[in-house]
């Protein structure tokens, strides 16, 4: 008894299963909040929308609609990698969710890549956010999109050097776990920003 | 409850530490509680001085202390001040970090790093304000388009450090939710947690909704100023009133995160002095899940004279009237709660009951202003701002006072001086209604508020209410004074000073560093007075 109280004042840590369970419910609440953030852009959206069908359906053609499908198909074929990293590293395997992490991270990459293009083109022919209404939702609901692709980058380099370290195992594999929901999130809303901002006319 | 005779550990109090990098880089609850109320009651005094700066100037109908756009600037930051950095975060971090593991039977939060996180962004926002301090804002707490867009002032940097502490807010309301689910002790069920923890709950759920609207809406007003984007600008395209729905969507909602922890601070003391069981508690804990719900649907009432169509007016009046019920419901149960009770009147319960009165008033003058035809008349005249003091400071601050008090012996293992309390708690009543009662008849005569001078005819009212504030200012400089006396020189707190029945009451004063020495098990709610001994 006494050996185990000493052992117990220098800090609690948590059972294992509880802090598994809080970091995914903590995650899923967070991702919920994220949602919330867009949710104001959305429903910008959908207000000067149904007040200007007209300039909505002229300006949207504006946009690179083949850039904007080749990024949807890098963050979707991202997502799978991380997927795949999530269930490698739950079977143990170091090596190779280091190496679909880092995949993914390129993916990540990519995708900058393109909008890098994509925004100096819209700047060349002086489209501006305040160039319009759509412009403004154009360059916000991307721009915040964009921020949160950065933030899911930096949270993806720390899992890959962790995962090179070999902090995770088939045992303890939650940060790799939380950290991809965050990243299929950063998928999730981009695969609503292109339809109701590249195609839908 | 559980009881633990048997020592293991030797005790160590939290506060034992000492050093300036034990405070700083703690993970511990209790610690991060105190660094939050040291933060909050600073802020509090300091937007406390603005405001009697502001009732200064109103002492006389001329503006003959300060100009005009001096007055507006005060405004401003007394209520942003007021609202974003102390009343928002208030209770809930303080008293929510300190309270929540201790009542639930837990070592600590969930995520101790994110908490102590969550604290860094709140002085991360805090400094930002500071610095806009530089060319302070003058549109009000409530930032309202078009003027937020084109005034000179810096709006961009005190937008931001709201902003800033919208995150602050979210990771603890986070944090707190799952800690509530995943680290209840055994036997700790929904229905036996103390009622705090329901108001905490009910609190971190509006936090985690709301806050993240009005955090992409002050975003969008920055990128107004600094972008040139028009969504409120109606030149481009844009309409000024949106900024306003979006802004009462949190702001309303957010009122309710103001008052649910207090109300769950009443829920704790009453029972404990009235020596009886808590009348209702499933309708007490289940009212503010209701109160958080009913929030989100009456924001409009805000806007009743903003050009809002009638059919929309009419339904918003109609659910701001449904958000009196779960609050009624609360009053009811807390009087039952004292009828035939043996009261011993505590410092803690003065401010309590204080409370139950001054909140009634200040929630029933909000139906007033909730009915269509008198909000047209009331709306933005001193009537609001009497209604939103009888609430916020009749209401939150009364149970923040009274939380202080009734946990004070637990938090620092120390006493205060009960009879100076009890004077201190006399001149804040007398001096809050002094103040702010008629303020009432300003309003309702037509005084509309944000002014610097005033008509003549308002003259005797108006200087009753800033000599009322003097009287408040001095109340509460004495009870600050009191508390901060109990804390040098006063005497040790034993373990449990009032005989009260939840976890907290039975680990040392003040707790020790992991809590408890065991997780206990827990076997009844904490509610049982008068039964058993
Ligand atoms: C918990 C404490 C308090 C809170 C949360 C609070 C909050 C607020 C808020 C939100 C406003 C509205 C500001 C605006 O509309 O721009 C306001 C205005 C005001 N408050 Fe307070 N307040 C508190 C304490 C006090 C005290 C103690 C006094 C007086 C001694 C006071 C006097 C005023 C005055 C004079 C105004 C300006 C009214 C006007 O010109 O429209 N407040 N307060
Ligand atoms: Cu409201």
């Amino acid at each position: 008894m006494g050996d185990a109280s000493t052992e117990h004042s220098h800090g609690h840590h948590m059972d294992p299963a509880v802090e598994y369970s809080s970091s995914k419910l903590g995650m899923w609440l967070f991702l919920g909040t994220e949602i919330l953030l867009f949710g104001g852009l959305f429903a910008a959206y959908a207000i000067f929308r149904a007040k200007y069908p007209e300039m909505f359906f002229e300006q949207h053609v504006e946009l690179n609609k083949k850039m904007g499908a080749v990024n949807t198909c890098i963050l979707i074929f991202s997502s799978l990698t991380m997927a795949m990293g999530v269930s490698a590293i739950q079977r143990g395997k170091q090596k190779v969710t280091a190496i679909l992490i880092l995949i993914t991270i390129l993916c990540g990459l990519g995708f900058g890549v393109v909008k890098y293009f994509e925004y100096s083109a819209k700047f060349h022919h002086h489209i501006y956010p305040d160039t319009s209404i759509f412009f403004s939702l154009y360059f916000l609901m991307t721009g915040l999109h964009m921020l949160h692709v950065f933030i899911g980058l930096t949270i993806l380099s720390v899992l890959f050097v962790l995962t090179l370290k070999g902090k995770f195992t088939a045992k303890y594999s939650t940060p790799v776990e939380v950290g991809g929901l965050y990243w299929h999130l950063v998928d999730l809303i981009w695969i609503y920003l292109f339809p109701l901002l590249y195609l839908i006319g | 409850m559980a009881n633990h005779t048997i020592a293991h550990n030797v005790y160590v109090p939290f506060l034992e530490k000492k050093g300036i990098l034990s405070w700083i880089l703690t993970t511990d609850h209790k610690r991060i509680g105190i660094m939050y109320l040291i933060s909050i009651s600073f802020f509090f005094l300091v937007a406390g001085v603005f405001a009697l700066l502001m009732r200064y100037e109103l002492l006389t109908p001329a503006s003959d202390f300060v100009q005009p756009h001096t007055y507006n600037v005060l405004f401003t930051l007394h209520g942003s001040i007021m609202v974003f950095f102390f009343i928002v975060p208030g209770l809930a971090a303080s008293f929510g970090n300190f309270l929540i593991p201790l009542m639930i039977g837990a070592p600590d939060v969930a995520f101790p790093k994110l908490n102590l996180g969550s604290y860094w962004i709140y002085l991360l926002g805090a400094a930002i304000v500071l610095i806009a301090l530089a060319k302070p804002a003058d549109t009000g707490w409530t930032f309202y388009t078009p003027y937020s867009a084109t005034t000179d002032t810096d709006v961009v940097l005190i937008t931001l450090g709201v902003f800033v502490l919208g995150f602050s807010s979210i990771l603890t309301g986070l944090n707190f939710i799952v800690t509530i689910h995943k680290m209840r002790a055994p036997g700790m069920t929904w229905h036996r947690l103390p009622l705090f923890i329901w108001a905490s709950y009910a609190t971190a759920i509006l936090q985690l909704l709301a806050t993240p609207v009005v955090g992409i809406t002050l975003l969008l007003l920055i990128t107004e100023r600094t972008l040139g984007v028009g969504f409120f600008d109606p030149a481009k395209g844009g309409d000024p009133v949106l900024f306003q729905n979006f802004f009462w969507f949190y702001s309303h909602p957010a009122v309710y995160i103001m008052i649910i922890p207090a109300m769950g601070v009443i829920s704790e003391i009453i029972p404990v002095f009235a020596r009886k069981p808590i009348f209702g508690y499933k309708a007490i804990a289940y009212s503010s899940l209701g109160i958080a719900f009913i929030s989100f649907l009456v924001w409009a009432h805000h806007m009743f004279t903003s050009g809002i169509s009638d059919i929309a007016a009419t339904i918003f009046s109609f659910l701001t009237f449904l958000v009196a019920i779960p609050t009624a419901i609360k009053v009811f149960n807390w009087t039952a709660t004292l009828y035939k009770g043996s009261i011993h009147l505590h410092s803690a319960m003065l401010y309590a009951l204080a409370f139950i009165f001054l909140f009634t008033i200040g929630g029933l003058t909000g139906l007033f202003l909730g009915a269509l035809a008198a909000d047209i008349h009331l709306h933005d005249t001193y009537f609001v701002v009497a209604h939103m003091h009888y609430v916020m400071i009749g209401g939150t601050v009364m149970g923040f006072f009274g939380a202080l008090h009734f946990w004070y012996p637990k938090w620092f293992g120390r006493m205060f001086n009960e009879t100076v309390a009890k004077i201190a708690w006399l001149f804040i009543f007398i001096g809050f209604n002094v103040t702010f009662f008629p303020q009432f008849f300003l309003g309702v005569q037509g005084m509309p508020r944000r002014y610097a001078t005033y008509p003549p005819q308002f003259e005797s009212l108006m200087s009753l209410s800033t000599y009322g504030s003097w009287i408040l200012g001095f109340g509460i400089f004495i009870m600050t004074l009191n508390l901060i006396a109990g804390l040098i020189n006063g005497e040790k707190a034993p373990q449990n000073p009032y005989g009260s029945l939840s976890l907290e009451w039975q680990v040392p004063s003040p707790p020790p560093l992991e809590n408890f020495e065991e997780i206990p098990h827990v076997t009844d709610w904490s509610y049982g007075y008068g039964k058993k001994k």
